[in-house]
């Protein structure tokens, strides 16, 4: 038994301690949110929900599965979510693959004009007045087409696809394999883990991104969940920061307030936060890698 | 003499035609690029070009083309304009606070975890410290909303409970509390997954060197410090010039949604919500743009100053 001296107890004893708080700072606000969810809207607002809920009931969520426009902005995100990591992934892993092939001819400009695009942008205003132009205000596409390419993803999946045989592609070619053929029928087939990291990291993009929405969808049936969320949460934090004004403010707040927005926001921010729950811990060791890959490269 | 200029001048038209032949050959791969190309050309490159629309008076009829030159008039009215010193000083402090407890707070939890020894409690605390990165800037707002309101926060639940306080307190109203809002939602998103990295660095390293240091005695602060911290900091310099590279970013989803409110608009306003107000909400294209210019001249200035310091002591320091 080895022999610890009285400074390194205290010190683990500090680290647990910390690590403790840690793990439940984290995981408190999910808990609340959740019970919160659970709980009676009206019962919420006479306050001290904190760990268990008072008054149970489903009402909150069954509200949220019933508002066409909450169930729409779910299906716009899922079509997104679903269609943009589909073409985004497909489209960066073909650029790979060319961009893997030593004799592609202009390979190196072609290189610097991407790796360019990490470094530079020109920023919010230029880039919504492109946008604009080109008629994708209002437009699903939106979503898709200008998130196409990821130049990080594309340089992750060209360190793996060199990583692959030479011989196996090579007696691909002579089989009579054209390129295309050699990456949807040999390369992708092999690629499974890393399509899936990067899959993962696209698709929780599209389903968290609200922003773009923010400033070029108006019509409300193209709005994806986090956006509507996030006006919902915007006109409570607004309320709550008016509260603080003065009293009249105060009563026409909480007059205009419904009483269940808040267990109702929440039951929805529950229900939009659900899937990355769901598969996060599937997908947990692959992401540590996909990281690890990802610094390498720094 | 002739004989190897008309040599030379055979095979480059051999080399000529050697690269149309080439090409040709190689169609199914150029064809992959293309699509790329086109799309990062046209929503990456044409923006680049359209940012000089800061040095015209753009409008909408005219077009890019045919709106009138003003020389460095939208710079001038910005660094002229009532708001911009309590821009420049939100963007600052709120960049150096993330800098100063954003990043080293990673750092220490890798630390702290590497020295846990039951595996269990270890996988337990990395899982629910990775998880927030996942989520989106509008739920983690949505948390601390609900976490820090007046009628039903827990956060003034337990105050009051503690008698720390008499009055529920509307943190998310008050100024005062903004920044510290601001940072500790963002460490509380990124600590987990900042660390893995520090991680994987801190698994690199050699154990005989902490079995030696058990030899002579060393406690765990000691072997922290002079091991584990020494061998790791390659890869927290790495990290450190790249958040040096960003400092200006100070964040824009976060104080979007946290503090849009006007009543906090003296502490939360940055370089780029301050952008996205005027240019996208009021339409002054060209001022936004000039705004968001200076700011990036700034970034791509302290990036390569970060990089340059880097180059000359980065392998002699280590």
């Amino acid at each position: 038994m080895k022999h610890r001296s009285l400074n390194d107890r205290l010190m683990m004893f500090i680290i647990y301690t910390l690590l403790i708080l840690l793990g439940f700072s984290t995981f408190y606000p999910f808990w609340n949110a959740l019970v919160v969810s659970f709980n009676e809207g009206m019962d919420t607002a006479l306050g001290g929900i904190t760990f268990w809920p008072r008054e149970w009931t489903f009402e909150n969520y069954s509200i949220v599965f019933q508002d066409s426009r909450i169930l729409n902005g779910f299906y716009i995100t899922i079509m997104r979510t679903v269609i943009g990591t589909l073409f985004s992934v497909l489209f960066t892993a073909m650029l790979a693959f060319a961009m893997s092939k030593q004799d592609l001819i202009g390979r190196k400009y072609y290189m610097v004009f991407f790796i360019v695009t990490m470094y530079f942008s020109g920023g919010l205003i230029p880039s919504f007045l492109v946008t604009r132009s080109l008629g994708l205000m209002d437009s699903f596409w939106v979503f898709i087409i200008p998130t196409l390419i990821s130049v990080w993803n594309m340089i992750i999946f060209r360190t793996f696809f060199r990583g692959l045989p030479d011989g196996l592609l090579e007696s691909a070619q002579i089989d009579g394999c054209g390129h295309f053929k050699t990456f949807f029928r040999i390369v992708l087939p092999l690629s499974g883990p890393v399509i899936a990291t990067l899959s993962l990291f696209t698709a929780i993009f599209h389903w968290n991104e609200w922003f773009l929405p923010s400033i070029y969808i108006n019509n409300e049936n193209l709005l994806p969940i986090q956006s509507m969320l996030q006006q919902i949460l915007n006109s409570n934090i607004m309320s709550e920061q008016m509260s603080q004004l003065d009293s009249a403010a105060q009563a026409r707040m909480s007059r205009m307030r419904s009483v269940t927005t808040k267990s109702l926001s929440m039951a929805t921010m529950m229900v939009a936060t659900l899937p990355i729950i769901a598969v996060y811990p599937f997908v947990q060791k692959y992401f540590v890698k996909g990281v690890l890959v990802g610094s390498l490269k720094e | 003499m002739s004989q190897i200029s008309t040599d030379t001048r055979v095979m480059e038209r051999k080399k000529t035609r050697g690269l149309a032949v080439r090409l040709w050959k190689q169609w199914e791969l150029q064809l992959m690029v293309i699509p790329a190309l086109l799309i990062v050309f046209i929503f990456s490159y044409i923006p680049m070009y359209g940012v000089l629309m800061a040095f015209q008076d753009y409008s909408i009829f005219d077009g890019f083309w045919a709106s009138p030159w003003v020389g460095f008039k939208h710079f001038e009215m910005f660094f002229n304009a009532p708001e911009f010193w309590t821009i420049m000083r939100n963007t600052l402090v709120i960049s150096a606070l993330k800098l100063i407890i954003g990043f080293p707070a990673p750092i220490i939890l890798a630390l702290m975890l590497n020295e846990v020894k039951q595996m269990a409690f270890k996988r337990v605390i990395q899982t629910i410290s990775y998880l927030p990165h996942f989520l989106s800037w509008v739920i983690v707002a949505g948390f601390a909303m609900s976490i820090l309101s007046t009628d039903n926060g827990s956060l003034n639940i337990l105050l009051l409970s503690l008698r720390v306080i008499d009055e529920p307190i509307g943190f998310l109203g008050t100024a005062e509390y903004f920044w510290t809002i601001l940072v500790s939602t963002n460490v509380w998103k990124e600590i987990g997954f900042n660390s893995i990295v520090y991680l994987a660095a801190i698994a690199g390293i050699n154990p005989s060197l902490y079995e030696a240091a058990e030899m002579d005695g060393a406690s765990r602060l000691k072997q922290i410090s002079f091991i584990t911290i020494p061998s790791i900091m390659p890869v927290i310099i790495i990290f450190f010039i790249l958040a040096i590279g960003n400092l200006l970013n100070a964040g824009f989803e976060d104080i979007l949604l946290l503090g849009s409110n006007p009543v906090l608009r003296e502490v939360s306003d940055v370089i780029d919500t301050y952008v996205y107000r005027i240019g996208i909400e009021n339409q002054r294209f060209s001022y936004a743009t000039a705004a968001g210019l200076f700011k990036a001249v700034i970034s791509v200035t302290l990036l390569t100053a970060a990089n340059y310091i880097a180059r000359r002591s980065g392998n002699s320091l280590w």
